[in-house]
């Protein structure tokens, strides 16, 4: 139990020094060791798949990240109109939170089927699905709806990345760039 | 600086990225076909395969990346990879509803059971590593476009 405070104080300094460090190439290499630190925790937990997925994820994301934080910093926008910006926010989580109370209060009394679904999947998991890897018998049979929303979600995300940096869209932006620089 | 990029990086890295592409290729789709029997799954090994192809352009430069998985092959595995995941889905109302786990289950441990499972394990593993290429492909395109104007 001590090593995973331990990876948590690790992680906890990391983050913070992610966000406190100037340079950017710094920055991103602490949030990859907080990265690392929550995939050894992971496999502390005993949960090798998310170890794993965190692990291949983690790297990816570092590469993405240098190469695009390499050559130059990223502009911030962070000036304009910040008062309507607040007031938009604020008015959206009064909403979320209003609806949220109404349709909470519907739901079963907290942790009352104590693990009631969780225990019928370990007993039945191998049984009904013929998978030995459990967590593969639930995102993929039992709760199959969530991983098809998941991918529906990567595939949008993929739609949009390819939408926004296509060159069709970026011709005019550079070439303004290019006015303002000379 | 752009130059270098573009013919990759030096023979030491080179020499290291042929010897390992091949295994860590072979690594992913290990870990997508044994996702129902050991930890894994179809979204780390899609990752893992992705990963490969990224250390190829990297090492290599992005010809001999495009070379062996271009931008356009890659939206096409991506593209199937969703629609092969919605097709075992809706394959499933042959014998009743969403999901169905229509095939034998098989022998548990083995390789071949699970009904559906590794099926799908293929599909989002598909899906999940040639969109993540495409997603690096594009920014790195990106950011080598502005250089070139530069």
């Amino acid at each position: 139990m001590i090593e995973l405070y331990i990876l948590l104080i690790f992680m906890i300094i990391g983050a913070i020094i992610a966000i406190e460090v100037k340079d950017l190439l710094s920055s991103v290499i602490a949030v990859g060791a907080v990265g690392l630190g929550l995939s050894i925790v992971f496999l502390i937990l005993k949960a090798p798949d998310v170890a794993i997925t965190q692990l291949v994820v983690e790297i990816l994301c570092l590469i993405i990240l240098i190469r695009a934080t390499l050559k130059k910093d990223i502009p911030f926008s962070t000036s304009g109109r910040w008062f309507l910006n607040t007031l938009i926010t604020l008015g959206f989580i009064i909403i979320f939170l209003t609806v949220a109370i109404k349709s909470l209060s519907d739901l079963p009394e907290f942790g009352y089927p104590m693990m009631r679904v969780a225990k019928t999947y370990l007993r039945e998991g191998l049984a009904k699905t013929g998978a030995s890897n459990i967590v593969a018998s639930v995102i993929l049979d039992f709760r199959a709806y969530d991983t098809l929303g998941e991918a529906t979600i990567l595939f949008t995300a993929v739609i949009g990345v390819l939408t926004i940096v296509r060159r069709i869209g970026r011709k005019k932006e550079n070439q303004q760039i290019e006015e303002e620089d000379e | 600086m752009s130059k270098e990029h573009e013919k990759g990086m030096s023979l030491i890295v080179k020499t290291i990225t042929r010897l390992t592409v091949g295994l860590i290729l072979l690594y992913g789709i290990y870990i997508v076909f044994h996702g129902h029997v050991s930890p894994g799954g179809g979204f780390a090994g899609g990752v893992i395969i992705a990963l490969s192809f990224i250390h190829l352009m990297l090492a290599y430069g992005r010809e001999v990346a495009f070379r062996k998985l271009s931008k356009a092959t890659a939206s096409v595995f991506e593209n199937l990879g969703a629609i092969l995941f919605l097709i075992i889905a809706l394959l499933g109302f042959a014998g009743g509803y969403f999901f169905l786990n229509f095939i034998s289950k098989g022998e548990p441990f083995r390789l071949f059971s699970a009904g559906i499972i590794p099926l799908c394990n293929i599909a989002i593993s598909l899906k999940v590593g040639a969109g993540l290429f495409a997603i690096f492909v594009a920014l790195v395109l990106l950011r080598l476009d502005g250089e070139s104007k530069k």
